[in-house]
Order: C-alpha cells, then sequence, then structure tokens
C-alpha cells in the first residue's frame, strides 16, 4: 500500500462501483424469553432475570416461545416473504462467556422465513431491497471487562457477565446484496434501516430502539470496478444509529478506495465502528473465523407453521408504514414535496400525534417543520428528541386558534416549553403572556393614546385610517405587546368612527 | 440384615400402605445395608441419609394422617448422578460438577418426591454416561455385586448394582445407547428404556439429546412398571417430550406374569445371529426362545439390514451432539475451576479446566464429535449417520409389520473383569451392539433376566414399537414368570 491518501466521496463513486447489505438484529418484545418463562424488561439489576434453562444448567431444556415465533412470521410477512411450513432451530457453537450453553439456539439453512424485500422511498424515488432470510433466535449475555486498556477480554484483569439480556429473542433480517446504488449506497442504507425500524414498531413486536440496542445493524460494504466481479466484502459491526448506518457505509467505502488505490487488497474481515470518530478498525478476521458446527437443534422439534394460521396473521398485518403515509398525504392535503419535506425530517409520526391531540395539520406541519425543526438543528438532536411533546404542540396551537397566544408569544411559550417550564398553559401564565383581550384595559390604553396623539385622532376622524398605525403602536407599547394587533386597530377605528 | 431390602417395591410399597411396616423401618434397612456393602460395591457416589429419613417419616405422617398411599409411597430408590436433584450433588461422575448443587429437581425426580418415594442417594455411573462398565467414572469403578471384580456394566452400573447388592429396590437409569439394559443384563436386574419421549429429559445432564431416555431399574419387571409409570407422561418443559397417555406398562406387567403368550408374535432380529457374542450368551438366549415359544409365542426370523451399521452411525451422532452438550462446562457460571490466578486468560482458564476437568473417553468422544460437524465433513459424517438412522428405523417399522415385538441377547457378553476393555474403546463400544439400534429408533426395549452362563447373568433384549412400551413389559414379564429372578451369591 503505497499511498494513504485519502479520496474524495465524488472522486470514489466515478470510479468504483459499491454494493451493500445489511443484517439487523431487533430483540422482540415478548413478556419472557426465547427459551424459558423470564421476564425480558430492559435495566433490570445483573442475573436477576435469569433460571436454569438462560443460565444452560446442566440439564435444562429450551422450550420455544410460540409469541417469539408468531412476531417473527408477522416480521417476515410484512417483508413479503415467504413462510416456511416447516423448518428446524440449529445450535450455532462457539465458544463465549457471555453464551451460557457456549451454543446459541439459532436457525442456519431452514430459516422462518426466506425471499422478500422491502420497498423504500428515497426523494419520491422508490429502491427495492431485497430481503434474503428472517430467522429467530436467542440473544446472548452483556459482558463487561472491567481493567484492561481497551475495555476488550484481552488484558481485563476481571470479566463480568450479566444473562439477564441471554436468550431474549431476537430475529435477525438479512437483506439481499445490493448492487447499482452508487453514490447513494450511504443514504440507501439509511433509509432501508428507517424504513425496517417503522415497520417493525408498526407491527408492535418491538420497541426497535438503537440507542437501547433493541436494534442493531451489522453492514457489509464492498466495492468493485465497472464491469468488474464484486470485491471483498467488510462487515462492520454493531453500527447503532441510523446516522452511524450512513457513515459507516461512507467511511468504509472511502477506506476500501484508499486501499484499492494503493495497490492492495481488502481483507474479509469484521470491523469496528467508533461513533466519536466514524472511523472503521480491524476486528476479527473472518479467514481465521470460528466454524461453527451448526447442526439441527435436537433438544427442539421442528417448527411447522400451520398455512391457515400464517394467512390469519397476514390478513390481521396493520397498515405498513408506506401505505399509511399515502393515506396521511392525502388526508392532510399535502403535495408531493410537502410530504417528502416531512418524512426527510422524520416528522410524520409526531405530526400525525399532534394532529391527533387536537391541532390541525397544517398548524402541526408548520411548527414541527418549522421553528422545532431549526430548534432540533441548532441542538444537534433528532426532531423526536427535541424537548417538545407532540400533545404539548397541540395544546400551544389551540391557544393560538382561540386567540389567546399571538405567533409571537407562541414562540415564547415555545420557548418555555423546551425550556422545561411545563405545559403551554402554564408558562403562558407562569410568563404572563397571553393576550390583552379585557375590552376595559384596552379602552383605557386607547383612550390614553389618543389624549396623547390628538392631531393623530384628528386624522382618523378626518377618514385617514392608515394614521391609526400611530395610535397602535402605542396601545402595543402600553400593553407590552400582549395585545392583539387586529383587534386594538378595529377598536380604535370604532372609537374614532363616530 | 433385615429382610426387608430382598423385598420387592410391589411388596414395599403395600407393606408400608397397610402399615405393616414404617416407611423409616425400610428406609434405614437400605441404609444400613449401604453402610454395610457400598465400601466393597461402589454403587452410590453420594448417600443422602439425612434426607431420605426425612422423606419417609414425611410419607409416615401421611400416613398416619388418614391419607391414602400410592403404590411406591414410602419405598426407597437409588438415582443416576446424571440427574440433577436440587440441592444433592449431581455430578455425572465428572470431576468437572465435583460438588455442584443444582438448584432445581429434573422432572423425573420432581414425580418420584410427587409419588412420596425416598431418595437413598446418588449412583456411580461412566463419566457423563459415556461407557459400558462404570470404569470411566472420575471417582472410581462400581464393582459387580456378581463377582467383585468384574463390571456391573454401564454407564449405569451404580443404579444395577446397588439393586443387586439389595442397597435400594428401584432405581434411575438413563439409556442412551444402552445405558440401563446392559447394566440390567450383566448384574441380573431389569432395566428398561422407554420411548424416546416418553420420559422427560428436563434435569437429566445431557450427553446425547436425540438418544438420552430416563428410565426405570428394578429386580422385577412389575417394579420397573410401577416406576416407569411414576416417572412417564407428558412434560412442557420438554419440547421432544411425547403429548399423548403413557401405555398402561404395570397392566401389561401383570397380564405377562400369567405366562401366556398366544397369539404374541416374536420376532428374531436375522442380523443379531449371535456373530461375536459368547457362546454362554447365545446358549441362554435360545433357551429363552424356546421358552418363549412354549408359553404360545410364534416365533420367526426377521431381516433389519441396517442394524450392521448402528454402531458406527451411532458413534457419529452421539459424540457430536455431546461436543455441544458438553461446551458449557467452562468453569463461568458452575463447577471446577482450573488455573484462574490472575495471570491466565479466560480463553486459557476455560481450556485449563476442560483439560482438567474431562476424562479421557469424554475427550475422544468430544473431539469425535467436534470434527464430524466440522464445516466440509458434516455431510460425510454427522449427514450420513442420520441417513443410516432413518433407514433404521425404516427396518424397524418394517419388522413390526411382521412380530408384534423383536427379541436379542442384551449384550453380548457377560460381565467382564475390571480393565478387560478399558485399553481398546472399540471393545468397549461392542458391549451396547444389541442395545444402539433401539436408541437409533427412539422404540423402548427392555433387558429381563434370562438365565446364566458361568455364573454369571445373562439378559434378554425385548424390543417394541414406539410407545408401545406395554407390549415389552408383557413379554419380559413372561419370560420372568417362567425363568424366574436371579440373585448374586452373598456379599
Ligand atoms: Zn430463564
Amino acid at each position: 500500500m503505497s499511498t494513504n491518501v485519502l479520496p474524495t466521496y465524488d472522486d470514489v463513486v466515478s470510479r468504483y462501483e459499491p454494493v451493500i447489505g445489511l443484517e439487523t438484529h431487533v430483540e422482540l418484545g415478548t413478556v419472557t424469553k426465547m427459551f424459558c418463562g423470564c421476564p425480558t424488561d430492559f435495566g433490570a439489576e445483573p442475573n436477576t432475570q435469569v433460571c436454569p434453562v438462560c443460565l444452560g444448567l446442566p440439564g435444562s431444556l429450551p422450550v420455544a416461545n410460540r409469541a417469539a415465533i408468531e412476531a417473527t412470521i408477522r416480521i417476515g410477512l410484512a417483508l413479503n416473504c415467504s413462510i416456511a411450513t416447516w423448518c428446524r432451530f440449529a445450535r450455532k457453537n462457539y465458544f463465549y462467556p457471555d453464551m451460557p450453553k457456549n451454543y446459541q439456539i439459532s436457525q442456519y439453512d431452514e430459516p422462518l422465513c426466506v425471499d422478500g424485500y422491502l420497498d423504500v422511498e428515497v426523494d419520491g424515488e422508490l429502491v427495492r431491497i431485497g430481503i434474503e432470510r428472517v430467522h429467530l433466535e436467542e440473544d446472548t449475555g452483556k459482558t463487561l471487562h472491567v481493567g484492561g486498556a481497551t475495555g476488550r477480554i484481552h488484558g481485563a484483569t476481571e470479566s463480568l457477565v450479566d444473562y439477564n439480556r441471554a436468550g431474549i429473542p431476537l430475529v435477525e433480517i438479512v437483506t439481499k446484496p445490493v448492487p447499482g446504488l452508487g453514490a447513494r449506497a450511504p443514504e440507501i442504507a439509511k433509509a432501508y434501516v428507517a424504513e425496517l425500524r417503522d415497520v417493525i414498531r408498526t407491527l408492535g413486536v418491538s420497541d426497535v430502539r438503537m440507542e437501547q440496542g433493541s436494534m442493531r445493524c451489522d453492514v457489509n460494504t464492498s466495492l468493485n470496478l465497472p464491469g468488474a466481479e464484486w470485491g471483498t466484502r467488510t462487515e462492520t459491526k454493531n453500527v447503532n444509529s441510523l446516522r452511524s448506518v450512513e457513515r459507516s457505509v461512507r467511511t468504509e467505502m472511502l477506506r476500501q478506495a484508499m486501499v484499492l488505490d494503493g495497490g492492495g487488497t481488502i481483507t474479509q474481515e469484521t470491523r469496528h465502528f467508533h461513533e466519536d470518530t466514524g472511523d472503521t478498525t480491524s476486528g476479527r478476521s473472518k479467514e481465521t473465523a470460528t466454524d461453527y458446527r451448526y447442526f439441527p437443534e435436537p433438544d427442539l422439534v421442528p417448527l411447522a407453521p400451520e398455512p391457515v394460521w400464517v394467512e390469519q396473521l397476514k390478513a390481521a398485518l396493520p397498515e405498513l408504514p408506506r401505505q399509511h403515509r399515502a393515506r396521511l398525504k392525502t388526508e392532510w392535503n399535502l403535495s408531493d414535496l410537502d410530504m417528502q419535506s416531512i418524512l426527510n425530517a422524520g416528522a410524520v409520526e409526531l405530526i400525525e400525534r399532534t394532529v391527533a391531540a387536537g391541532a390541525s395539520p397544517e398548524a402541526a406541519r408548520k411548527w414541527w417543520l418549522g421553528e422545532l425543526s431549526r430548534r432540533a438543528n441548532a441542538d444537534g438532536v433528532e426532531l423526536e428528541a427535541v424537548g417538545a411533546t407532540p400533545e404539548q404542540v397541540a395544546k400551544l396551537q389551540v391557544l393560538v386558534a382561540s386567540g389567546k397566544l399571538t405567533d409571537k408569544l407562541a414562540r415564547q411559550v415555545l420557548e418555555g416549553v423546551l425550556a422545561g417550564e411545563g405545559d403551554p398553559e402554564q408558562i403562558m401564565a407562569a410568563r404572563g403572556l397571553e393576550v390583552v383581550s379585557d375590552t376595559g384595559a384596552l379602552t383605557a390604553a386607547i383612550d390614553e393614546a389618543i389624549a396623547a396623539n390628538p392631531e393623530v385622532a384628528e386624522k382618523i376622524r378626518g377618514g385617514n385610517q392608515a394614521a391609526a398605525g400611530v395610535l397602535i403602536g402605542a396601545v402595543m407599547k402600553t400593553t407590552k405587546g400582549q395585545a392583539d394587533a387586529k383587534t386594538v386597530r378595529e377598536l380604535v377605528l370604532a372609537r374614532l368612527a363616530s | 440384615m433385615s429382610d426387608l431390602i430382598k423385598l420387592s417395591a410391589a411388596a414395599l410399597g403395600e407393606k408400608i400402605a397397610a402399615g405393616e411396616v414404617s416407611a423409616e423401618e425400610v428406609t434405614r434397612a437400605h441404609l444400613d445395608r449401604i453402610a454395610e456393602v457400598d465400601g466393597r460395591v461402589h454403587a452410590f457416589l453420594h448417600v443422602d441419609d439425612e434426607g431420605a429419613v426425612q422423606a419417609a417419616r414425611a410419607v409416615d405422617a401421611q400416613r398416619a394422617a388418614g391419607d391414602k398411599l400410592g403404590p411406591l409411597a414410602g419405598v426407597p430408590i437409588a438415582i443416576k448422578d446424571v440427574i440433577a436433584t436440587k440441592g444433592i450433588p449431581s455430578t455425572a461422575a465428572s470431576k468437572i460438577l465435583e460438588g455442584w448443587r443444582p438448584p432445581y429437581d429434573a422432572t423425573v425426580m420432581t414425580r418420584i418426591r410427587d409419588a412420596g418415594m425416598v431418595m437413598l442417594g446418588k449412583t456411580n455411573m461412566d463419566e457423563f454416561a459415556m461407557g459400558s462398565s462404570t470404569e470411566y467414572s472420575a471417582y472410581g469403578p462400581t464393582f459387580n455385586p456378581w463377582d467383585l471384580t468384574r463390571i456391573p456394566g454401564g454407564s449405569g452400573g451404580g443404579s444395577a448394582a446397588s439393586l443387586a447388592a439389595y442397597e435400594a429396590p428401584l432405581a434411575i437409569g438413563t439409556d442412551t445407547g444402552g445405558s440401563i439394559r446392559q447394566p440390567g443384563a450383566v448384574t441380573g436386574t431389569v432395566g428398561a428404556k422407554p420411548t424416546y419421549g416418553g420420559t422427560s429429559r428436563y434435569g437429566l445432564i445431557a450427553f446425547s439429546s436425540s438418544l438420552d431416555t430416563p428410565g426405570p431399574c428394578a429386580r422385577t419387571v412389575l417394579d420397573a412398571a410401577l416406576l416407569h409409570q411414576v416417572i412417564a407422561g407428558h412434560d412442557p418443559r420438554d419440547s421432544t417430550s411425547i403429548p399423548l397417555p403413557v401405555p398402561d406398562v404395570v397392566a401389561a406387567a401383570r397380564q405377562g406374569a400369567s405366562g401366556d403368550l398366544t397369539g404374541v408374535r416374536v420376532g428374531l432380529v436375522k442380523e443379531f445371529s449371535g456373530e461375536g457374542a459368547e457362546p454362554g450368551v447365545m446358549a441362554v438366549f435360545r433357551d429363552t426362545v424356546e421358552a418363549l415359544t412354549k408359553l404360545g409365542a410364534e416365533v420367526v426370523e426377521v431381516s433389519c439390514p441396517h442394524f450392521q451399521y448402528a454402531l458406527p452411525a451411532y458413534y457419529l451422532i452421539a459424540p457430536s451432539e455431546c461436543s455441544s452438550n458438553l461446551a458449557r462446562f467452562d468453569s463461568v457460571r458452575f463447577g471446577l475451576r482450573v488455573g484462574d490466578d490472575g495471570r491466565n486468560s479466560l480463553e486459557e482458564v476455560m481450556s485449563l479446566t476442560r483439560e482438567a476437568g474431562f476424562g479421557e473417553e469424554v475427550k475422544r468422544r468430544i473431539i469425535l464429535g467436534t470434527f464430524a460437524l466440522s464445516s466440509g465433513y458434516y455431510d460425510a459424517y454427522y449427514g450420513q449417520a442420520q441417513k443410516v438412522r432413518t433407514l433404521i428405523t425404516r427396518d424397524f417399522t418394517a419388522a413390526f409389520e411382521k412380530v408384534d415385538v423383536l427379541v436379542s441377547p442384551t449384550t453380548p457378553f457377560t460381565a467382564f473383569e475390571l480393565g478387560a476393555r478399558t485399553a481398546d474403546p472399540y471393545q468397549m463400544y461392542l458391549a451396547d451392539l444389541y442395545t444402539i439400534p433401539t436408541n437409533l429408533y427412539g422404540g423402548p426395549g427392555i433387558s429381563v433376566p434370562a438365565g446364566l452362563s458361568d455364573g454369571l447373568p445373562v439378559g434378554l433384549q425385548v424390543m417394541a414399537p414406539t410407545m408401545a412400551d406395554d407390549r415389552m413389559y408383557r413379554i419380559a414379564a413372561a419370560v420372568e414368570s417362567t425363568v424366574g429372578t436371579f440373585a448374586p451369591p452373598a456379599l
């Protein structure tokens, strides 16, 4: 490798073609674990949600969780897969302390769901991502290595294992390799994961929270010269946010191009993605990878989902995100462009909830794409984490619609909401921001203004309504801007009409 | 020596229920016997005197309170050490589990306790049930009460020997390739392997998941049937357990004891015609078949052409599954830990622990199984063995269209001397030549004492279709009614 110069992205995509593939793990939100009756709650004290089965104690046996099988089939159906009429679990054998049995019950050559697709909309264009398989397995425990410099097992003085997660049902969704995306590969990878997340959330089978690890992505990337065979791929592990999915593909494309440009070859390996730097570093090489010695799990009987049952599950699937969005677009009377900007902002659900809480679609959209998007951008957070709930936004809008707040005052109230001062009504009251609509107080202010500006009043009496601006300005000053200018104007004109 | 120890379990159960003897007396009689002879027999790895007496007293209290007792309430039982028993050491005769006390009971154990039976202790076995002589126990061998220089069979040699030595009237064994039946044969006791899935594996420390089957060991066929009835039946904790009613094996045993086998078709396996078997064993076998004919059975020869591949197929399937099942013994969560001195890495500690904790035969099978499952070899070994298994199942299915049961000697040879077959694993494996096909098929098999050869017991094996366990009990009871039971010389 003679050069170590990172090429520019435009340069890379002008000379190479990327092929990507994604393996996504989703922890199912079942009440109990995959093969035992232990609860699956997140955040419990370590090793309190365990039993002989999920600890792999000698003599214990697994019993498959029907709810998890049902959830997996529903995911498969939502991804347009064929559902196996007969399949088996398999043992994946490898030694690691967070694996209680030193094998993982998974599926190998007989997955529950195969050969589907997910259509992903990017900039108004549909991209079809092929789904190779959807299978069911058990999660491992979590290991904490203490005392080493790296936090990895090597060099650690102590390794602590929490088996609460061990045995939680995990669905793995594997795409077919996706070639031909060109420069858009990183963006489409992100859009695919986002769409998949929305689909699974809609199905209600997982909370799909990437930050809590209930959805985790491994991203495969390779580069090839146009017309040439696909290149050697690397697998970037544990990419745990939508933004990182996009960045990791991009980073890996740049890195591989640099290696190839320098005359080097790509090693088939797993790589770790670092959220802080956006870099990937080499993990374990696949050439020396473990032979997992898969074989059918003899402790479990084969799965044979009844076709009638599968048909029932299919018929009962909820409206999926893409259909849902199409319906909203019509209901909200939006143009393609408007809908696209809502999608790009990740605001569909937020707006929907705001509308459900009483705001008009138009107003809800204005708040989320306007003030709140600006604020989220400025703070560098996702829109949903901006600090205001759809319910609060709806309340705010109700106050505007009823005339209690002007747009300008409403923005001040929103400031308070984002600062965590409470609900809009409370903030309006606490900050004294309500529109002055008490006619008595306004009349006094108007009389005062007229008395202070007799010559202006005279002009208005003479028919020069444009002169009213001066008096309105004086009233607004007296009321510290809390009067509605339109109301003041009407009152001034009425007062000087006779 | 109390006469109580010579009684059958059925008789003990009746006497206890009738108040002729207390469960505590019966238990103490057996504990005394263990104290007296187990130093020479070494059937037990752990004796739970205190727990046994407590359990017996509980039964006596129930009786005193007027509760109706089950047929085996208060009857003592020995449990093979491969069965998890709550709070009681369960080592599978391995160093790697030394001192491990499970936090839970195996389903079989739960049912035994629910029946009011009294556990005396845990019996010796080949480590992780891998062996045919109990010489592979990490805690030293068990000696055959018929001749203390000879092996009691294996892997369940401790359970069988405890019966022959009158230390217990009943015992639990597990049968993966013959580990209940072969020890039964060489100790002159009864050992039954139920249909796979007929008894729960939950709590059985796994050797080979698709083959392991817990079952009863006894001195009489009826006793075995009574215990079978207690432990059998669907268990939701074991996915491979069969959700069907248990065949009425007790009624079948009583029916067979009448000695009438009119209309029963008995098949002799042509391929088990005696090649490699001791002449004395074959002589007893022929006499027994003759006796069956006299009881009215119709005896025909059937061919099971694939049985000859059973042994090699078994020695691929069982080690493959064991290589995976035994991976959990890594020092992380339970059992032995070696080399955890702060200098060795986690992998090194795992490796040192397994090196020190597993015996030679266990390591041999783990290595064999690891190889057989390896990528590139899977199809040729594990995959091929599964095909053979299918063919053997077809042989059984075809045979059972012609006959009601199949019979054979249980094992080709009588109890051999300690050390005679440990040098050559294959010679040891041959002990299970006749029992293994049944495991691969999944059907039930029973060994019943059929006679003596040079003063040593010979067993007859009766094999039946899956979930027709009652059939084999009927035939075995009929054999017993004709040839009688066999008692070893006084210890
Ligand atoms: Zn559990």
